[in-house]
């Protein structure tokens, strides 16, 4: 295998933050109990107005996060799109899902059906750029965005790419994120449970390529992803990378501090005693694909690093499961 | 040079069969599974032929001796049915014995369970538990969790191309060397979602389907889950595995002409079979047999027909579509179609394409119609899905 670097040196997003970058820990807005909704940016800057019509809300804010991190690298069409979804499209499998339990299945139209496919975004932006390239989505879960960003590592490491747009999608769905409420998985404005989330929305997107730039912010070293968790492995992985313990300067944790999770972070954290710790769910609530934003603020802290701290190492676990982590060079 | 990926165990549940004999048995027998749905009432039961695996929840829940009172969806099911066989098939005694992972794909999840119960989940508290089974990942959890698998899982979703990619994926982390083997397939099972939703997009059949016919009316849905086990050759050799056939090569291109229709030419398709053949090192007369998609809609088989002749100019081999055994099976039909090209490898075979009849004016090709004993050294297999996404997958007898 090559050993090609892999650089972000893009990136974009919506979420329930005013902006779509330039981050700053100290004046974000926290998170609310319950469900919080996306703030939705002016579209219309961005996107031809008859096409904005036709699009439901991941779309949008997949594609508007899309377009901001390929305009910050200068580059029209990507070699291949590659996004991660934990609910998919579920505004549009709602809708065709109630007409055609309300109807008894008449009267519906395929609308809805269509964009209700967990690829419509990555399709969608593939078919507005005009991107014939490789074009896949993931739908696992918490790691749904880390296996859409392992697949780019690999390909631009393995030399299969020269650069690729990866991206994390999902939008909340009305009913769905209600019967998640009526399962205690999310809390609601006056009840919290015990393993209930503060819920949110969002969409981030990455440009990776193999050549770093002047406004690169971090350089992706590894990314591993196992469906549990033992405590060697974090070592490992780090070594592996040929890194000391003391060589991780930060922390990114996609802890949504409940008590089911906390001895998984707080075994994590306490091999790091000097680390600095984000806990970035805190600034864009949880949802399958959260740990995208992490990863975003992860990379803007890095470039914003001036003392000698090299190395970022991002965890992210939801329920015992899904344990992923992401390790970043300063450029 | 790159150590060769090998094929060591199937598994395979679909209309035809709930084994891999079964379902070789059909396929040289010529026997459909399609036929009317049983499984649920929907108001389409009479004009639709579907490809129902012949099982019932509780049948499969019984036979793999699982806790009934679990929130397995059949989804989950047929995909823990399938997975067992594979890994059984290569037998695997440990499942971690080397780096191991599962990447499995659906392309609805749990929307099987979520519809029958999503009206009830506010008022009765026994369903609640398939609120969470919505999930797709959530058959892939429980899948891993059944075989005790412990590595990477993940799950791929891109309509009916999934399961192609979830294959190409395995390949991928083997090549990089994060795993040594990964188990890979896809598992769908029949909804009234789907049902509903291709039946909107009018390409629905309410015949049998008939790829590459000049009459074609549509595609007829099926439910079915097939996984594949790849592992690293060095890794099967010590362990004195059969080899069923190696990953050649593979492609994933955008067709990026519309969300669910193809382009006419089949640009999207003909790029996925140019990147296949580029990696595997074959020029296209090197091809012996083509497992083509050919859902038998009027779009899909031209788009198909189109971009085969282009990529094959004038030596097109032996093709053929089995959607009118299983139906089309959406998530898991790159699964189900990599089993029957490596049962076409094993047993040197061409499966028939049933219900052919005219060839299409459009095209100067047809399917082979009869099963037929030939030589075959290298199988392409073709997998198409909304959002343009077009996957090839080349397997070679080892």
């Amino acid at each position: 295998m090559s050993k090609n670097t892999i650089y972000i040196n893009g990136l974009g997003s919506v979420s329930i933050q005013e902006q779509s970058r330039n981050f700053d820990l100290s004046t974000m807005l926290e998170i609310q109990q319950g469900i919080n909704l996306a703030k939705q940016p002016s579209y219309k800057d961005l996107m031809p107005p008859a096409s904005l019509r036709r699009m439901s809300k991941g779309v949008k804010m997949g594609m508007y996060a899309a377009k901001i991190a390929l305009q910050e690298s200068d580059i029209k069409t990507p070699d291949a799109i590659i996004t991660g979804t934990g609910l998919g499209c579920l505004i549009d499998s709602e809708k065709f899902l109630e007409l055609l339990l309300e109807n008894d299945e008449n009267h519906l139209t395929p609308t809805a059906f269509i964009q209700s496919t967990h690829n419509t975004v990555g399709g969608q932006i593939a078919l507005q750029m005009g991107c014939k390239g490789y074009n896949f989505t993931y739908v696992h879960q918490n790691s749904s965005f880390e296996s859409a960003l392992l697949d780019a590592f690999l390909q631009i490491k393995g030399s299969e790419l020269e650069n690729a747009l990866v991206g994390g999608i999902d939008e909340v769905g009305s009913s769905t994120y209600k019967n998640l409420q009526i399962a205690e998985k999310i809390n609601t404005e006056e009840q919290l449970f015990e393993s209930g989330v503060n819920a949110a929305e969002g969409a981030t997107f990455f440009f990776l390529n193999k050549e770093a730039t002047e406004k690169s912010y971090a350089e992706i070293l590894d990314i591993s992803i196992e469906n549990t968790m033992d405590k060697n492995r974090i070592e490992t992985f780090l070594s592996d990378n040929n890194i000391a313990i003391q060589e991780v300067g930060s922390l990114f944790l996609g802890s949504c501090e409940l008590a089911v999770d906390k001895e998984y972070f707080s075994s994590f954290e306490s091999l790091f005693p000097t680390a600095e710790k984000v806990l970035y769910k805190r600034y864009v609530g949880h949802h399958h694909t959260a740990s995208a934003f992490g990863l975003l603020l992860a990379a803007e802290h890095a470039q914003k690093q001036v003392c000698n701290e090299k190395y970022t190492l991002l965890y992210n676990q939801f329920e015992g499961k899904d344990h992923s982590l992401i390790l970043l060079k300063k450029c | 040079m790159q150590e060769r990926i090998v094929i060591t165990g199937m598994g395979i549940v679909s209309a035809i069969g709930t084994s891999v004999e079964e379902n070789l048995e059909a396929l040289l027998k010529r026997e459909s599974g399609l036929g009317r749905l049983s499984l649920f009432d929907s108001i389409y039961k009479d004009q639709i032929q579907v490809g129902e695996v012949k099982l019932t929840d509780k049948e499969l829940e019984e036979s793999l001796q699982m806790d009934l009172n679990d929130n397995y969806t059949r989804t989950t099911l047929l995909g823990i049915y399938a997975a067992k066989q594979a890994v059984e098939n290569a037998s695997i005694e440990d499942i971690n014995d080397c780096r191991t992972g599962l990447i499995s794909s659906t392309s609805v999840g749990g929307m099987d369970y979520i519809e029958r119960y999503y009206t009830e989940f506010a008022t009765n508290p026994q369903v609640v538990k398939y609120i969470t089974s919505q999930e797709a990942g959530a058959s892939t959890d429980k899948i891993a969790n059944y075989l005790g698998l412990k590595g990477y899982v993940s799950t791929i979703s891109t309509a009916c191309s999934s399961a192609a990619n979830a294959i190409m994926m395995g390949c991928r982390m083997i090549k990089s060397g994060k795993l040594d083997r990964v188990i890979v397939g896809g598992t769908d099972a029949l909804s009234k979602f789907t049902i509903n939703g291709f039946n909107t997009l009018m390409i629905l059949s309410d015949s049998l389907n008939s790829p590459f016919d000049q009459d074609r009316k549509g595609l007829n849905l099926g439910e079915a889950a097939a996984y594949i086990v790849i592992e690293k050759e060095s890794i099967a050799r010590n362990a004195n595995r059969a080899i069923l056939g190696v990953v050649s090569g593979y492609g994933n291109a955008n067709d990026a002409f519309h969300q669910t229709a193809s382009s006419e030419n089949g640009e999207g398709a003909y790029l996925a079979m140019e990147k296949a053949l580029t990696m595997a090192g074959l020029e296209s007369n090197q091809i012996d047999y083509i497992n083509a998609h050919g859902t038998a809609t009027p779009n899909n088989d031209l788009s198909e027909g189109r971009a085969i002749e282009r990529i094959f100019v004038d030596k097109v081999p032996y093709f053929s579509s089995t959607k009118p055994y299983t139906g089309h099976t959406l998530a898991a039909a790159g699964a189900i179609e990599a089993v029957y090209s490596l049962l076409a490898i094993g047993h040197q075979k061409v499966f028939a394409n049933l219900n052919f009849k005219t060839p299409m004016e459009e095209l100067n090709i047809q399917p082979q119609t009869e099963t037929l004993d030939l030589p075959l050294q290298h199988v392409m297999s073709n997998s198409f899905g909304f959002g343009g996404n077009c996957s090839t997958v080349i397997f070679s007898k080892a």
